[in-house]
Formats: C-alpha cells, structure tokens, sequence
C-alpha cells in the first residue's frame, strides 16, 4: 500500500492505495471527477524526492505528495 | 540557511542579525531582497502553506550552487497570515564580487516563485482564498494527465 497526499489547496484527505508505479496512481486519480482537473498542474514528489517519470517504482509504505502550482513571496 | 517564521517577518530584525553573523566573512557583496504584501484587490493580508521538506532540499541545491561561486544564500519566509504592508519573505546572496551576486540574487528570487513549494492565498473579508491565476505549476508538472 501507497499513500498519496494532497499538499497546499487541494482539500482532500490522504489516500490509501496498492500501486506499483506513478502510472498506477495516475490511473487511479484520473477516475476521480473531483481530483482530475487538477492532474495538469501537478507536479509529483515520492518520499520528499521530485518525480520526473510516471514509470518511477513504488514500494509498500511510499508516499507520494502532490504539489499544485505555487506561489511564494 | 533557511527560516521559516510562523506570521510577519521583521526586515529591521532579520537583516540586521544576517549583517552582524556575515559581515566579517570577508564577501564584498551583500545583496537582499524584501517582499512586502502590496495593497490590491481588496486583499486585508496574504497567507501561505509551505510544504518544509522539499523546500528545504529545493534551498540546499540552491546553496550548493551558489557556493561553486564562492557565494553563499539566506533565504527567509512566513507561514500564516501576513497583513498587507508587512514582509513574507527576504533572501540574500553574499558574494566575494557584485556581479555573481547581482546574477544570483535575480536567479534565485525567479526560481524561488516557480518552484519553492509555497502556496499563496489572499485573505478577503476573513476568507483565504486560493491565489490560482497567480500560481505556476512547477518543474516537470503534468505527469499524472498523462494517459497509460
């Protein structure tokens, strides 16, 4: 099992999955109306590490943080 | 050398105890920049959500850049509420020359808006609202639309 999490203004509760890739969690979350338009903007992190590829293997425990675009200063 | 304040920072405070710790290291530059919260749209304050432990790795390959030049970052930001007028963020480069630190200080300060994990929400009437149209989607973005 994988969790993601929802950083900044997504209002979601974090998710417990089974998921063995990025494109696992991609599939999952493309099925939820609610979570889906925010795909495009999302950057990824794995266990605090950026992503850059949707074939990046998960492991049991992992946690994948999603970032919605930013804006500091 | 990243701080994180809960609320307003203090420009007065913060510079002057970034001076009086760097100002015998022998940099010849000392570069700041100050962000105060301007008066617009109604706004009463802006509020921010920072995600620590990737900005702070986003700050140390930061610092470990700068530092190829001989240079060296302070970077500090709020997190909560800060009303209009006062400071949410300051960032400095120290450098042995101006130039690199006249280079990095406008660098730093354009990567730092997109892509620190900071979110920004104008406070309106009590109510914090998300700043989207002025939010940029970080580096590599995207991924999880793409189709299997």
């Amino acid at each position: 099992m994988i969790t993601i999490e929802f950083l900044g203004p997504i209002a979601q509760e974090d998710i417990t999955i089974e998921a063995n890739s990025l494109q696992d969690v991609a599939n999952f979350l493309q099925k939820d109306p609610k979570l889906s338009p925010w795909l495009d903007s999302l950057a990824i992190a794995i266990n605090d590490k950026l992503a850059d590829s949707l074939d990046a293997p998960l492991n049991d425990g992992d946690r994948v943080s999603l970032l919605p675009p930013v804006c500091g200063g | 050398m990243l701080e994180i304040i809960d609320g307003p920072l203090s420009p007065k405070e913060i510079l002057a105890q970034w001076y009086d710790e760097e100002y015998q290291a022998n940099y010849g530059a000392f570069i700041p920049f100050v962000g105060i919260v301007r008066e617009e749209d109604g706004i009463e304050a802006l509020s921010f959500d920072i995600y620590e432990p990737i900005l702070k790795n986003w700050f140390d390959s930061w610092q470990e850049k700068v530092r190829q030049r001989g240079a060296k970052l302070r970077m500090a930001h709020s997190k909560g509420d800060v009303r209009v007028h006062e400071s949410s963020y300051i960032a400095a480069v120290l450098s042995p020359q101006r130039r690199a630190a006249l280079e990095l200080i406008d660098a730093f300060v354009e990567d730092f808006k997109a892509n620190a994990p900071i979110w920004k929400y104008d406070v309106i009437q009590g109510k914090r609202i998300y700043a989207k149209k002025r939010s940029t989607p970080m580096n590599g973005a995207g991924l999880l639309a793409k189709k299997d």
